[in-house]
């Protein structure tokens, strides 16, 4: 790989930085090494590895996560750019008890095989929900000027940014749209 | 990855002054982009100036009926913003014809202008670019090159420009306002872009370090009848085969006004001024839009996999503006 010695670098203070994030409803301090990525720093350093590294380069949505309340690749974000921000992963999609409307109709419909992008999957959906019910378009809505209908196709082209590799996409497809109806 | 220092600027002048005084400094935006070349070696910033918290993330309408809508305004509010959609809707099918939800979310308007070419020898730092290495040669020109340019490409770079706003705002004859280290510029987006030459490595006319800071949409009533065909080789989140953006104005069935731009074939958006004056003040017909689209491509220079890419983009040419006069 490109850099890998420079990748084994001693942290300076030059290079690296205090970064504070609340995740999941709590306030995390770290010092990171400017290059770590908010997947990295999730996975690395606060132990929530629900957020999966896939392709790292922001093509999977394996690593999807609420910032803010909307959903990005957590593997394309530097950790230092979202000093003071608010980030949601799977963890904190419901209680350590309970299941979201979301995660229940995952199961209910089936819609993973080996689980791999589910976190994924999920945040996306939970983000991708929001955009809907705040009226945003999509490349397949016809009439930009009224909010879409939440069709099988709407889901599919708003969900495109996940992909699986078991290719569940029927049942993922399903449990969206019922969590939609639901809610 | 090298190691570089991240800085957070106080307001404009201080983000460009950075960039003055640090030769290998680089803005860093929605980083959906820029930090997938540090990954993979192609850019090697020594510090990251962040200009996500500036205030330059609002749209705002103009006294002339036009548009300024702000550098680090995410492409996914762009995409949705209410005027957007209804008075330029070939911006918002051109953002939403782009990339992911995620990174729409992620993704601000200067730095899509400002993105990198998806050409794979670029991004693979083991084959010879002059764009990334000027210099080392184009092992594009003779290599697998179905991606590439058909028009106004050089030996030395055949690589295409992969956004699909700027194509949009190709054809809506946008104005960046960018900041360089002497202070502000207005630019019109037709000189904002340049051809590869002899310097690939520059992609615009701006100064390095220049700072995008808006873009300013002319006030262009006919854009209400505008829209964005883009052809993928899957039915989402991939970079363009072929786009067209297009505005059209008729008269009954008389083209009064027309602009046209494309993507996917050169290394700036495409504007078409020749398809657009074969169209205009013409009775409206798809046979006219062939060869408007025909006279576009004359000088087209087709590499040795990408010959599909004319009768392509005519076919999308005619789609788009029959769409367009049958609304």
């Amino acid at each position: 790989m490109q850099g890998g010695g420079e990748n084994a670098t001693t942290i300076d203070e030059r290079h690296s930085s205090r970064v504070t994030v609340e995740v999941n409803g709590a306030s995390r301090a770290v010092t990171l090494d400017n290059r770590t990525t908010l997947l990295d720093t999730l996975r690395e350093h606060l132990d929530l590895t629900g957020a999966k590294k896939g392709c790292d380069h922001g093509q999977c949505g394996s690593c999807t996560v609420l910032l803010d309340g909307r959903r990005v690749k957590s593997c394309l974000v530097f950790a230092v750019t979202v000093d003071g921000r608010s980030v949601v992963t799977v963890e904190g999609l419901a209680g350590p008890d309970e299941l979201s409307p979301l995660q229940a109709a995952f199961i209910a419909h089936d819609a993973f095989q080996c689980g791999y992008c589910t976190p994924g999957q999920l945040c996306s959906a939970r983000g991708m929900l929001d955009e809907v019910s705040r009226g945003w378009p999509s490349a397949v809505t016809d009439d930009l000027n009224t909010p879409a209908e939440l069709t099988d196709a709407e889901i599919r082209e708003r969900m495109a940014g996940n992909l699986c590799r078991c290719a569940a996409y029927p049942h993922i497809v399903a449990a969206v749209r019922e969590t939609a109806a639901s809610s | 990855m090298k190691a570089f220092r991240y800085h957070r600027p106080a307001d404009v002048a201080d983000a460009v002054a950075v960039l003055a005084a640090e030769p290998q400094a680089a803005y860093l935006g929605g980083g959906t982009n820029l930090v997938d070349l540090m990954k993979l070696g192609v850019q090697r910033p020594d510090v990251l100036v962040d200009v996500t918290r500036l205030p330059l993330d609002t749209v705002e309408g103009l006294p002339d009926g036009g548009l300024r809508i702000g550098a680090t305004v995410r492409n996914s509010d762009l995409a949705a913003h209410p005027v957007v959609r209804r008075d330029y809707p070939v911006l918002a099918r051109a953002l939403l014809a782009a990339a992911s939800g995620q990174l729409r979310n992620m993704a601000t308007t200067g730095g899509n202008l400002l993105q990198r070419t998806r050409c794979v020898y670029f991004q693979d730092t083991g084959k010879a670019c002059n764009k990334r290495e000027p210099g080392s040669g184009c092992a594009a020109l003779h290599g697998q090159n179905r991606d590439l340019a058909v028009l106004d490409w050089s030996e030395q770079c055949v690589a295409t420009h992969p956004s699909d706003l700027a194509v949009a705002l190709a054809a809506l004859d946008t104005v960046v306002e960018v900041h360089e280290a002497d202070g502000p510029r207005d630019v019109p987006i037709a000189d904002f872009y340049r051809s590869p030459g002899t310097q690939p490595e520059r992609e615009t006319t701006v100064t390095r370090g220049a700072l995008i800071t808006a873009v300013r949409l002319p006030p262009l009533p006919a854009a209400r009848r505008s829209t964005y065909l883009k052809v993928r080789d899957r039915a989402s989140f991939a970079f363009a085969v072929g786009s067209v953006a297009a505005v059209l104005d008729l008269d009954g069935d008389v083209v009064r006004d027309v602009r046209l731009a494309y993507g996917a074939v050169a290394h700036r958006p495409w504007r078409a001024y020749r398809a657009e004056q074969e169209l205009r003040g013409r009775q409206f017909s798809p046979e006219l839009a062939a060869r408007a689209a025909d006279a576009e491509l004359a000088e087209a220079r087709p590499l040795r996999h990408n010959g599909f890419k004319l009768p392509l983009t005519r076919a999308i040419t005619v789609r788009a503006l029959s769409e367009l006069a049958s609304s």
